[in-house]
């Protein structure tokens, strides 16, 4: 019990400072990319801590409660996964989040962010069976939904879930909000219609989407770590590795595609959750 | 010191400019002077933006464009006016459907000049936009709620907006303020 506080107070203390890292990180990166020389490390942390200093604009009081409740649910989503609570909670708890965030910037009537959340959905309506697929090849794999029970296996899950691995990784670019499938929201203005979902958000409320990216993004990349656990302090080595190669592979993705159309984020999630999950899944029975 | 200077994003708008500066603005955020090492980011939304960058002059077309912008940015804010169209007017002040540079419309914090102006020239405009950035910030503070008294003083201090910008300052700062009051009589 004592193990679980500890690991959900890390988490909530710990998260913003690493995914704020991270976030730098991939700037300084692109920029590289970019033949540029970039922001510093710290930008991020810049920008949220300007933002809050920012007048409060907002277009109705309810956006700024979404808001909220967006940023609190991607904290409880983040919660009840390092406290080892069930894998399907955790991503139910994530959509609620979602939704959240879709319904505050529905209600702020501005066209643009009205195509943000529109787009916002689409992209849900994507990614969410390969996340649910995954979850289900944890359960037959380790016999649990309970993260917690899925951390004391003793074998590495990657081999035998190699193909919802690569479906995960796949999805995990538009939940990065990366560039073929950064429909909704881009981090880069040159292609993104005003600003796409956070057009409304200004100051405080803005900052808290930041903040609340940075917690989803640490979660996401716990996910990708759950594939190799093995019980073996060389598992977890692996597995914060691959972390971190997912992230510069979104990154470089990000780099060498422009966005691309709706229809072919649906269509290429749905064809790799069907070949690579179900097919995974059906190895899976016969194991 | 705030953070405010750390990370100053700027949105764009060319007013009714030959697109040079438009185009030195943009080669600003090239990998030739990068000047996201400092944390300037272009945003496409005047809800992020810290700084306005306007090129190019007035006319009665984007009269109403360039003051819906700055009034929908939110507070601190500072307006840098690049190019001397921007400035005065240059070239087509004359024109009969110009109205002159960007401070005949709303108060302009710091000037430009050129034709068109380079990029260097630019971002040291910026920079100095920054120090009053943080003035505001800091009379933003003091002054608490009386939102847009707060834009005059501050404005004032700009070094370089000795000339005409003091006169023409004062007429839209009213307006914006008698505009703010309806808005506020509409919500009661």
């Amino acid at each position: 019990m004592v193990k679980v506080i500890i690991c959900v107070i890390a988490y909530l203390v710990l998260a913003p400072f690493v995914g704020g890292i991270l976030a730098g990180l991939d700037r300084k990166i692109s920029a590289r990319m970019q033949g540029r020389v970039g922001p510093p490390i710290l930008q991020p942390f810049y920008d949220v801590l300007k933002l809050t200093e920012k007048e409060n604009i907002t277009v109705n009081r309810v956006q700024d409660f979404y808001v909220m409740c967006f940023f609190i649910f991607v904290l409880v989503t983040g919660g009840l996964f390092f406290a080892g609570e069930n894998l399907l909670l955790v991503m139910f708890t994530l959509t609620l989040a979602s939704v959240f965030l879709i319904i505050a910037a529905f209600s702020s009537n501005s066209p643009y962010s009205e195509v943000g959340a529109e787009r916002e959905l689409l992209q849900m309506l994507a990614y969410e069976p390969m996340v649910l697929i995954t979850c289900v090849g944890f359960y037959m794999f380790t016999g649990s939904f309970q993260v917690g029970q899925i951390m004391l296996s003793t074998q590495m899950p990657l081999p035998y879930l190699i193909g919802l691995f690569i479906g995960f990784v796949f999805i995990l670019t538009i939940k990065f909000r990366k560039s073929p499938f950064d429909l909704s929201m881009s981090h880069h203005a040159h292609q993104e219609l005003v600003a796409g979902l956070k057009t409304e958000f200004s100051g405080k409320t803005l900052a808290l989407v930041e903040a609340a990216h940075w917690y989803e993004n640490v979660f996401l990349l716990g996910m990708v770590f759950l594939f190799f656990v093995n019980g073996q302090w060389w598992g977890y080595v692996i597995g914060a590795v691959v972390c971190l190669g997912t992230y510069f592979l979104e990154i470089l993705i990000d780099n060498s595609f422009a966005r691309m159309k709706w229809q072919v984020a649906i269509n290429s999630a749905w064809i790799v959750a069907l070949v690579l999950g179900t097919v995974n899944l059906f190895m899976l029975l016969f194991i | 010191m705030s953070y405010i200077t750390k990370s100053p994003w700027v949105i764009h708008y060319d007013g009714s400019s030959c697109n040079g500066c438009d185009i030195e603005v943009l080669a600003c955020l090239m990998p030739m002077y990068d000047v996201e090492r400092f944390g300037v980011i272009n945003t496409g939304n005047p809800k992020h933006a810290d700084v306005f960058l306007v090129t190019g002059s007035i006319n009665e077309q984007n009269k109403n464009v360039v003051k819906q912008i700055y009034e929908q940015m939110p507070e601190p804010k500072v307006v840098v006016a690049i190019g001397i169209c921007a400035c005065n007017g240059g070239i087509f002040k004359e024109c009969y459907n110009i109205l002159g540079g960007v401070d005949t419309v709303i108060p302009v914090d710091a000037y430009v000049p050129g034709c068109a102006a380079r990029p260097e020239a630019i971002i040291d405009a910026v920079v100095a936009g920054l120090g009053i950035l943080e003035q505001k910030r800091a009379a933003m503070l003091e002054a608490p709620k009386a939102a847009p008294a707060v834009e005059e003083p501050a404005a004032e201090e700009a070094e370089e907006a000795e000339e005409a910008a003091a006169e023409a300052e004062e007429a839209p700062v009213e307006e914006a303020a008698e505009e703010a009051a309806e808005e506020g009589k509409e919500e009661a």
